[in-house]
Formats: C-alpha cells, structure tokens, sequence
C-alpha cells in the first residue's frame, strides 16, 4: 500500500487485530454448537455478537476463553511471545497462563463467574493469586480498586457475592475479570436479567471502561440496545453460523438478511 | 548354582508380619516417594490385625523398613504409654524382634500419631507419620480428580484465597494442626494432623520423614534436609501455638509443646506433651544421668533454624 506523506492510513487499517479466530467449530455429540466461525477484534475495539437463543454465541465466548477445546479452527492472539501460536494446540499449562493473565470474561450467570461462598474482596484477588500475588496487603489494594474501578461500593467489599443484588454481581465479575487488566474482555450477556435503571449504570460502567482501558471487547447480547450503545461492530449468528457482520450503524440501520432484518424489526 | 540355594529357605511366616512381595512393594513406593518429595505415591494398602483409621498406614511403613538391629519408639499425641502407642509398640516388637525405647536418641525408628518429639531428630533416624487425610487439598476441592490436576500444575490458588478469606473474616489465620506446607518449592503436602509448633520441625531436617495413610492407601516423604514451608504471606507470616506463660507442672519445662490439664476449681495445668522427653526431665532432677538431646525449640522459645519463623506480634 502507498501512503503519502503527512497522511498516514488509519489505525484499524495499518494494526493487526489483537484476536484472530479462524473456522471455530465445536459439537456437543449430535447437536453442532458452532461451524465455521470466524472471529477478529481490534485494540480498543467491541465486537457484539447477536442471534437467537442457541445459536452458538456463548459457545464462542467459550472457546475464546480457552475453556473448552475446539473440534477444529484456528485462535491467535497478537500477545508478545504468543503472536504466532495457535492457542488450541498449545499446552494446558500455558493456555491457563494466557487465560488468567490476558483475557477476563463475565458470565451471564453470576453463579458461573463468581464463588459465591468466598467474600467479592476474594473473588477478585483470586485472579491475582493465580497469577503469584503473595503479598496480603497488595491483594486487599488491588481488589479495593479493581471494585471501585467497576463501582461496586466498597463498604460491601467483604460480603459474599451470595447475598448481593445481581447488579452487584456483575460488577464483582466485571471487577475480578478486569483484576489483571486483560488485553482481551469477553461479556456474555453482562445485562441480561438486570432491572433496566440497573442495566443502563452498568452499561455505563463498561462504556467508561473501555474507553479507559482500551481493551478489545467481545459482547454477547440478545438485547441490540446494548450492542448500540457498546459495540462498533456487530456480528449476526445463526444455527452456530455467521450470516452477517459489519459495523453497527450498518447492520442495524440497513440489515441485509431476511433473519437480521426480522431481528432488527421486531417490536414486541 | 541351584535356584534353590540362592532362595530363601521357606518360612511359615514372614519376618515383620508383612509378606516379602508386599514389603517389596511398600519399599518401592517408599523409593518414590523419597524420590519426589511431597508427591502422594498410591501404595496397596494390606490387611493388618488392625482396624483402619488406627495407625495401619505408619504400621505397614514400619514393618517394611524394619530389621532386627533396629529400636522402636511408638508414640500417641506425644505419650508413649497411650492404649493404642503401646499396641503398635507391641506388635511391632513380636513381629520383628526388635527392642523398643522410649528415648528419642535412642530410636532408629519412631513411629507417631500427631506430633514430632521436641528432641532434635539426627541423620538415620527414621520418623513415620500415621495420616488420617493425605490430600491438603480436600476441603478447598471436594473432587479428587481436579485436586490431582491442581498438583500436577502445582496450581495452588485455592488455598492461598482460602488464607485470604481467613484473614479478611477473622483477621488471623485460623488453621490449626495439619497446617497445609509446601515442600521443596514444589507439592502441597499435608503433615499429619501434628500440631503448628512441630510444622517448622520437617523444614532442613536432618531425620527422613515418612508420611502413610492406610485407609487412603497414600504414602509421601519428606527427604533429610529438604525445605518444607508453611504457607503463609509475604507480609501475613504463619505462627506456631505460643507456649507462653505455660510451665510444666511435672518438669518446671518450659516453652516446648504442652497438655492443657483442667483442674476442678476451673483453673489449668499444664504437663509436657512429649512423655519420653519428660520422663527424662524427671530423672535427672531425682539425680540420675541422663542424655537429654538438643530441642528443637530452646527455653525462649527461638527455633533452632533462627531465620525460618517470623514473629509478628
Ligand atoms: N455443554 C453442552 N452440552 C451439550 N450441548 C450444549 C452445551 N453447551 C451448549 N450446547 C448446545 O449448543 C448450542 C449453542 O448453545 P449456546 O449456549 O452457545 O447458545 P447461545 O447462543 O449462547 O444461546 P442463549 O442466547 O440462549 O444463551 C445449543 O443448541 C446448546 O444446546
Ligand atoms: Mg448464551
């Protein structure tokens, strides 16, 4: 590519993304979950995924998360000393060390996310403990301000995430997936089951911490208010395929797929 | 040369109760564990004329490692006159012929539930742990197969956020005996439900320590001069019971592990734990001479390793 003095090309065209997936597939015995999924996120950047129930899109957070191993596809990370490593051949050890130190992830189920008979102080210093903090009063320092970064009231701090407002919870998953300040952030459904004034603050809470951290974000939702307010770009799922993608303006103000566009449409 | 003549000429029983194939076997896993400390080697646990849960798991280790020239000591929390020490005692000695003691300097073998003599065990010397629960990692992960992955990884997250979560509920770390250690900067390792003021003993030490659990069919080791470490933080240190303020109502002893005696006015008493170290205590004041080893402790209650343990305070 020629590029001019003085005009350089822009950032999204010059970098490589942070995430390459490339033809996720993975079957649950009969039932095909994924097939063929491509996926890329940019620095900075939030992915939203949509679809139906049972399209596959947690399957992919999944994946992503290197919880699961893939029946067949390829997942780079652009990480120093990773770049060229395909991270489902590579060994346990070193995919939880990536796991843990590089990507943080919030479940739509608090109960998946969070140890509920710990104290929330615990749930987030886990993350550090996993990767080596010994020292007691660095733990205490990290978890007060990862929970205030995702703002948690902190008077709350050591009460067990259990007796928490799902709000709440959220925000200890949001507080202890971003403990290690991750290069990669994977949101399954981060609002859903929140009353609207409480999803709206959570909302906003992530907005200001992507703006902030400058994460690569891929978030799942049924719900494209969400995606609108979050996402530049928007993938569509369908029986565990992708029909359409682009950038957000573009897939929900002129929907190309018949499915998309009964998606986009739909008024209760 | 005959296959008969290099036999063994046959026996009707076996020397040490145990079968030889068995006691093959046990020397085995014994060599493995040695080999990687702290690792739990699976061993087939055999049947003794004993009920499981009292000591079976010691008694097979001792009787595979015992030989005529060796002197035992069986002790029970400390006392060697408990009904079941000297049952152990008893039985070892009709099986292998061998003379039993209750001076530590006197013991080849020592075979013990819940403590380690307060003195110094020496090179040679064998310590054998009877565990009722080899696995450190059973109440922080109920499932077997995942506690096994989480050693494989030397993944031990779970018990350092349980620290966490003692200090941030109680502000004090609230394990008691069995204090869960790591040794040589590798495994978890459980140290048999001994009490915290004997964990530091097993760290350099100059004795062999075996650990065998019969039920659990697990036996691990703790090579001489091997690091063992409490787990603790780098600013939360690990403390043993403080002994402070007790007296030994028997001996005048002081700072080394001790019985808490209720008396009926309401009050407490305190006696030696360690019976052998104060029965010896008791013969020298009445005149007699004694060898009385070093301690592991001395009378100010400094560990001999002086940098190992931390006073907080
Ligand atoms: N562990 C599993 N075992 C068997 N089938 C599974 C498993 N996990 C997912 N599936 C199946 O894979 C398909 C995709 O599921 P997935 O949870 O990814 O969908 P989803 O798009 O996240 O749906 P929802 O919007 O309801 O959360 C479904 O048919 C589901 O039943
Ligand atoms: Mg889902």
């Amino acid at each position: 590519m020629m590029t001019r003095p003085g005009l350089d090309h822009p950032r999204l065209v010059r970098e490589v993304p942070l995430l390459q997936a490339r033809g996720l597939c993975r079957r649950y015995g009969a039932i095909t979950a994924i097939d063929g999924v491509d996926v890329s996120v940019y620095r900075g950047e939030v992915l939203g995924i949509v679809g139906e129930s049972g399209s596959g899109k947690s399957t992919v957070l999944r994946l992503l998360n290197l919880e699961e191993p893939a029946d067949a596809g390829t997942y780079y990370l652009d990480l120093p000393g990773y770049a060229d490593q395909n991270l489902f051949t590579m060994d346990r050890y070193y995919r939880r060390q990536i796991q843990i130190r590089h990507i943080g992830i919030v479940y739509q189920n608090p109960y998946l996310g969070l140890r509920m008979r710990h104290t929330s102080s615990g749930n987030v210093a886990e993350r550090l403990i996993m990767a080596g903090e010994r020292n007691f009063a660095t733990l205490r320092q990290a978890a007060r301000g990862a929970l205030s970064a995702s703002e948690f009231p902190l008077e709350r701090m050591d009460d067990l995430p259990i007796r928490l407002s799902g709000g709440m919870q959220q925000r200890v998953q949001l507080a202890r997936a971003l403990a290690l300040r991750p290069m990669l952030l994977l949101l399954d459904e981060p609002t859903t089951g929140l009353d609207v004034s409480v999803q709206a603050l959570v909302l906003d809470t992530l907005a200001r911490i992507q703006r902030e951290l400058q994460i690569a974000t891929v978030i799942v939702s049924h719900d494209l208010g969400v995606i609108r307010a979050l996402a530049d770009r928007v993938m569509v799922m369908r029986h565990g395929r992708v029909i359409e993608h682009g950038l957000t303006d573009q897939i929900l103000e002129d929907p190309q797929e018949a499915y998309t566009q009964q998606l986009v449409y739909a008024k209760l | 040369m005959r296959l008969q003549q290099l036999a063994h000429p046959r026996h009707d029983y076996s020397y040490a109760f145990l079968d030889e194939f068995a006691k093959r076997e046990l020397r085995r896993r014994i060599l493995k564990a040695i080999a990687i400390p702290g690792y739990q080697v699976p061993y087939a646990s055999r049947e003794l004329p004993m009920a499981r849960g009292w000591g079976t798991g010691g008694l097979q280790v001792t009787l595979a490692a015992v030989g005529p020239t060796d002197t035992v000591k069986v002790i029970d929390q400390g006392a060697d006159d408990s009904v079941n020490a000297a049952n152990l005692r008893r039985f070892i000695a009709r099986m292998a012929g061998v003379q039993t003691t209750t001076d530590t300097l006197a013991a080849t073998i020592i075979q013990s539930r819940h403590r380690i003599p307060e003195e110094r065990l020496r090179e040679g010397q064998l310590l054998v742990l009877q565990v009722p629960v080899p696995e450190p990692l059973t109440h922080v992960e109920p499932s077997v197969t995942r506690a096994r992955q989480m050693h494989a990884d030397a993944d031990y997250a779970l018990i350092w956020l349980e620290l966490h979560e003692q200090l941030v509920r109680y502000r004090t770390f609230t394990g008691g005996a069995d204090y869960p250690v790591v040794v040589y900067g590798r495994y978890l390792m459980a140290p048999s439900p001994i009490p915290r003021w004997d964990t530091p003993m097993l760290h350099q030490a100059a004795h062999l320590t075996l650990l065998s659990a019969g039920r659990e069919k697990r036996l691990y080791a703790v090579p001489p001069y091997t690091d063992v470490r409490p787990i603790e933080f780098e600013d939360v240190h690990f403390q043993v019971e403080s002994q402070a303020g007790r007296v030994c109502a028997q001996t005048g002893a002081v700072n080394r592990f001790m019985n808490e005696v209720p008396q009926p006015d309401g009050s407490s008493r305190y006696i030696l734990s360690d019976t052998g170290y104060a029965a010896k205590l008791v013969r020298r004041t009445q005149g007699e001479v004694v060898e009385i080893g070093a301690t592991y402790y001395d009378e100010q209650g400094r560990f001999y390793h002086t940098e190992f343990l931390h006073h907080d305070d």
